[in-house]
């Protein structure tokens, strides 16, 4: 939500604020309106991080899970004060092409917009290039030996506090990017829009398997299908009851998630 | 100078008083082992040099620092590398992986010569690299552990229980190596449970009971001491 208050606040000041149906997109605004979210939401996520969750790290569990909902009720009154209580419209920058119509020539009720094709370009290379980094990088290998065993992770030598705020900055670098796309995807926002986002997220990545990249994107590609479908064959107001009953049948009868793998695997 | 001299240090579990005061010395070079029973203190010594615990009391001297204000990433820089109880290798990352862990703080030269040694004290690591950590059998996993203790190329290492677990032909393979290593001029701290076998290659003990020290000499008197035959070595 804040990312695409960034990006629309960015895109107002470039001068695209009110676009509708453009007829030549300006992919340099894009650009700087993506760098900006990222920017902005990274170092947001260190901050949360250093606030909310390092003054934790030996707190029993429950803990950084209520300063989280703490942080996200800041997050949420922040957006309500920037860009107010009502949903804003955001700019419809991107082409207006429909690959299946206007490029194969088929007249069917299928639709792959330009939209379509602009979400699939930015997410793939991020995806690939997150799994990359967490594989083959002294960071993302450092992330993950923290992720298993913190206490042998310091023994290694490793600064545990780094790699955990190198950890949120990738994650708001990522959603930031995240957040153009939902924007120009959907033409709209609203103060709320990151607390259905975040448990989609959550629930995206319970299905895949929490702790996989791959997981989590196959876990999303279930989850879009399915509330498409409930949306549908059972109408809109059912898409959530869908969406959350599968998470309820998943953390029942397969907590691991689709792709997980076994816990509590410490030799 | 010692090349680690821990001065009189008591380590809390809460509030049930685990050390009571041990002191030790560890010159350059040496093999020295703790031994004692379950619940003596060794492990909780090794993890106060190591800084995952720390003391209430006390000091350990590593040259001029003093380890008990040193963040614990910041000890293995100083020298002191850490090969655990329980293993605890990284499971879920490849061996491979596990050993370049064990180099994190190596950004500054090259490697090779340290994989070279790790393949050549465990052969069998080198057949293993991809494998995931964890499908490796017990005493692949401990020489893992101690290899990945290897790579940061410590000037002390630190042995907790290396024979835990293993069947008798890896526990005399283990203590071979260890001898291979100090071989090498590495200083080893060692703590055992099987004291016959610690004592047979260490060159100086200490014997601890519920927190303290009750005992220390060279490991060939120790060997012969009769409450530590009685005691730790089985005999009547």
């Amino acid at each position: 939500m804040l990312g695409t208050f960034a990006c629309l606040t960015t895109l107002t000041l470039l001068g695209f604020g009110t676009e509708v149906g453009t007829t030549s997109t300006p992919w340099w605004a894009l650009g700087l309106a993506l760098l900006a979210a990222m920017i902005f939401c990274g170092l947001l996520n260190v901050l949360a991080e250093r606030v909310a969750y390092r003054p934790l790290r030996r707190a029993p569990r429950l803990a950084p899970l209520i300063s989280a909902i703490g942080v996200s009720f800041i997050f949420v009154n922040i957006g309500l004060f920037w860009q107010g209580p009502t949903p804003r419209r955001f700019p419809d920058l991107l082409p207006q092409y429909d690959f299946m119509s206007q490029f194969f020539g088929l007249h069917t009720l299928v639709r792959f917009t330009f939209k379509d094709l602009f979400v699939l370009a930015l997410a793939i290379p991020l995806m690939l290039g997150l799994a990359w980094v967490i594989r083959n990088t002294r960071m993302g290998k450092a992330m993950r030996a923290v992720a298993q065993d913190t206490e042998m992770s310091l023994q290694m030598g490793i600064d545990v506090n780094r790699v955990i705020s190198f950890t949120f900055l990738l994650g708001g670098v990522l959603a930031g990017a995240a957040s153009l796309m939902y924007g120009l995807y959907n033409n709209n926002t609203v103060f709320t829009l990151g607390f259905d986002a975040g448990l989609k997220a959550f629930t995206a990545a319970v299905l895949g398997g929490i702790g996989n990249v791959s997981g989590a994107a196959l876990g999303g590609f279930v989850l879009g299908l399915l509330s498409a479908l409930t949306v549908t064959y059972f109408g809109g107001q059912w898409e959530n009851v869908g969406v959350f009953s599968l998470l309820v049948i998943i953390l029942v009868f397969k907590p691991t998630g689709l792709l997980g793998q076994a816990l509590g695997d410490r030799a | 100078m010692a090349l680690l001299q821990v001065e009189g240090i008591h380590t809390y579990y809460g509030n049930i008083e685990a050390l009571k005061g041990i002191t030790i010395r560890v010159e350059q070079g040496e093999i020295v082992t703790l031994i004692g029973s379950n619940g003596a203190g060794k492990t909780t010594t090794l993890r106060t040099i190591a800084g995952v615990l720390r003391p209430r009391q006390g000091t350990i001297r590593m040259g001029d620092v003093d380890l008990t204000k040193t963040p614990p990433n910041e000890i293995v820089r100083l020298g002191i590398a850490h090969s655990p109880e329980g293993r605890r290798i990284f499971a879920r990352m490849s061996v491979k992986e596990n050993l370049e862990l064990g180099a994190y703080t190596r950004s500054d030269s090259d490697l090779t010569s340290d994989y070279e040694r790790v393949y050549t004290l465990f052969p069998r690591i080198k057949e293993r690299l991809k494998q995931r950590a964890g499908t490796l059998s017990g005493g692949e996993q401990q020489m893992l552990a101690i290899g990945r203790a290897l790579m940061a190329r410590p000037t002390l290492l630190l042995l907790d229980e290396p024979s835990m677990g293993l069947a008798p032909v890896l526990v005399e393979l283990v203590f071979r190596t260890i001898q291979e290593i100090n071989a090498l001029g590495m200083t080893v701290l060692l703590v055992e449970q099987n004291a016959h076998m610690a004592l047979s290659i260490a060159n100086r003990g200490y014997v601890l009971q519920t927190g303290k020290i009750v005992l220390t000499d060279t490991a060939k008197a120790l060997a012969q001491n009769e409450m530590v035959r009685k005691a730790y070595l089985g005999e009547d």
